[in-house]
């Protein structure tokens, strides 16, 4: 590859310049215009804060939402990827019925928008199934019980653990369309000719896909699958307007009740920053290290 | 237990897809440790062939019983003819995300269901009869062409099949590699075993062959041994296509 030379234009400092002056009207504009009192120094209590009974600090509200944002990114990858991988094998199923099956869910997915897909889940299904399963008492008496701290470590605050796990299940639907698709690009791409090669030893279906063509498959599509799960992170926002108390649900709160609007919001558009870029960057890093073993 | 003869038995088998007509009225039966060499220009239906007899293919009419099983639409029955039929493909096919040792015992364990130790003892061995016994821990894409294909020999072996079918097992590779590769198959056909092959090599074929087969357009235009076949074909084409094949 070329590399492209490091070198300053004279255009590009004009350009530079200009971008300063435009941030530098907005920002007059909010200052002076809205009449808008920026109060940074009440921000920080907000991401931790210091507890006077237990004699140190704990996270606040916005730490805790990140946490959430977390824990339930990572549970609705886990689910999307076991949902993905069941959508992208009957997507190349050789059965029509199963194929189609796929095909619909899929094409439902991905032409709802996901707003829609989940006020349509959280209405119908969700409430229904938390109360045919009696999760919500479930959650309670395990808030209460002994080993609390555990599930406490797992899921965060076992009371909001119906408002959890309905965000998770219904992120994890959402994401699996697009996981499913991937993987079935996966298993598409590997060749013919290991699949032959399988069944010429008298594997079965079951077992030529299990050993010889998904771990091809996956191996593949680790790179968009790991920007699929950075996507997912950004998604998860949208499931706070079901209750689900993750880092937007809590700056939501936090900027109602204190009027810090604009502090509010850019922390918590840091913190996403934060956690996405520094994923996509170990993700990245992950990616030559891996590439160079493969490649020796 | 006493083998069924033949050990395969086609009778007028057709295959189309769609208007082309692959096979057309194939009538072939090879006896239990028989050697049949089939060839023939490209497009001639060798390959659909030998791939019908391990179902890659499936085909459109006649019959073809194999190791006493007929063939049809039933996958227990197909299951079990693939375990006792080894197949070497042009392209090797190794899977790359296995290790030479990975690549044989996978049989075994997932399909014979040998533990693994045994499993390995005898993958070894294979190894051994390929003479690249220092390989085993090292992945298909470290290894040369040659070397590639004598895994995929071996990986066949270690199912212990019963017969063993090459699908053009050197012509994928550099030229100063196909002789390991007929060096091992010519000393599988020492050992009895009966083999089907697609191939052009024709040095191999006189050694090894006690039957040849010529095919064109998708039928079997003379069937001869390799005496007869070399010194006085009775088809014309088949002589024209040994002319051209054997100039050099």
């Amino acid at each position: 590859m070329r590399s492209i030379k490091a070198r300053l234009h004279w255009l590009d400092l004009v350009i530079v310049v200009l971008l300063f002056l435009f941030v530098g009207y907005v920002w007059q504009q909010i200052d002076g215009k809205l009449n808008y009192k920026w109060d940074w120094a009440r921000v920080p209590n907000y991401l931790f804060r210091y507890d006077d009974t237990a004699e140190k600090w704990v996270a606040n509200v916005l730490i805790l939402g990140l946490v959430n944002t977390i824990r339930i990114s990572i549970y609705a990858s886990l689910l999307a990827i076991l949902f993905g991988l069941i959508l992208g094998v009957a997507r190349t199923s050789r059965n029509l019925a199963v194929r189609m099956l796929a095909r619909t869910y899929l094409e439902l997915l991905r032409n709802i928008p996901p707003l829609v897909v989940i006020f349509i889940f959280f209405f119908f299904l969700s409430e229904q199934l938390i109360s045919f399963f009696n999760i919500e008492s479930w959650a309670y008496a395990i808030a209460r019980s002994e080993n609390a701290e555990v599930w406490t470590f797992l899921f965060g605050d076992m009371r909001q653990f119906p408002a959890l796990i309905s965000g998770i299940i219904v992120l994890a639907l959402f994401e699996s369309a697009f996981v499913g698709e991937i993987l079935r690009a996966g298993i598409e791409s590997v060749e013919t000719g290991q699949r032959e090669a399988a069944r010429s030893l008298g594997m079965r279906w079951s077992d030529e896909m299990r050993f010889i063509v998904l771990p091809q498959a996956l191996r593949k599509t680790l790179p968009p699958l790991a920007n699929q799960f950075i996507t997912l992170i950004k998604d998860s926002a949208i499931i706070s307007l079901i209750s689900v108390p993750d880092l937007t649900l809590r700056a939501v709160e936090m900027a109602n009740s204190t009027r810090l609007l604009f502090e509010t919001w850019i922390v918590a558009a840091g913190l996403y920053f934060i956690l996405c870029f520094g994923l996509s960057l170990l993700f990245r890093s992950l990616e030559t290290r891996i590439g160079r073993r493969t490649s020796k | 237990m006493t083998q069924p003869n033949p050990i395969i038995d086609i009778r007028g088998l057709n295959k189309h897809f769609g208007d082309f007509q692959a096979l057309s009225q194939v009538d072939l039966s090879v006896e239990t440790g028989e050697k049949v060499v089939i060839c023939g220009p490209s497009g001639s239906g060798k390959s659909t062939l030998i791939r019908c007899i391990n179902c890659l293919e499936d085909y459109s009419s006649g019959s073809l019983i194999v190791n006493g099983v007929k063939l049809s639409e039933d996958n227990r029955d197909i299951r079990v003819v693939r375990m006792e039929v080894g197949m070497v493909f042009q392209q090797f096919n190794l899977f790359p995300h296995l290790t030479v040792l990975g690549n044989l015992t996978i049989g075994m364990v997932r399909v014979r269901k040998m533990s693994r130790t045994d499993a390995e003892e005898r993958a070894r061995h294979y190894l051994e009869r390929v003479h690249i016994p220092e390989q085993a821990d090292k992945y298909p894409e470290q290894l040369s062409g040659g070397q590639q294909q004598r895994v995929a020999i071996a990986r066949a072996l270690c199912m212990e099949p019963k017969i063993m079918l090459f699908d053009e097992p050197t012509s994928a590779l550099d030229p100063e590699m196909i002789n390991e590769v007929l060096d091992v198959m010519t000393e599988l056909a020492a050992t009895g075993m009966t083999m089907i092959c697609v191939t052009h090599e024709m040095g191999f074929a006189r050694r090894v062959a006690d039957k040849m087969v010529f095919m064109e357009g998708g039928s079997i235009e003379e069937i001869a041994p390799p005496e007869v076949f070399f010194s006085k074909p009775e088809s014309a084409r088949c002589r024209m296509f040994l002319d051209r094949i054997l100039v050099h």
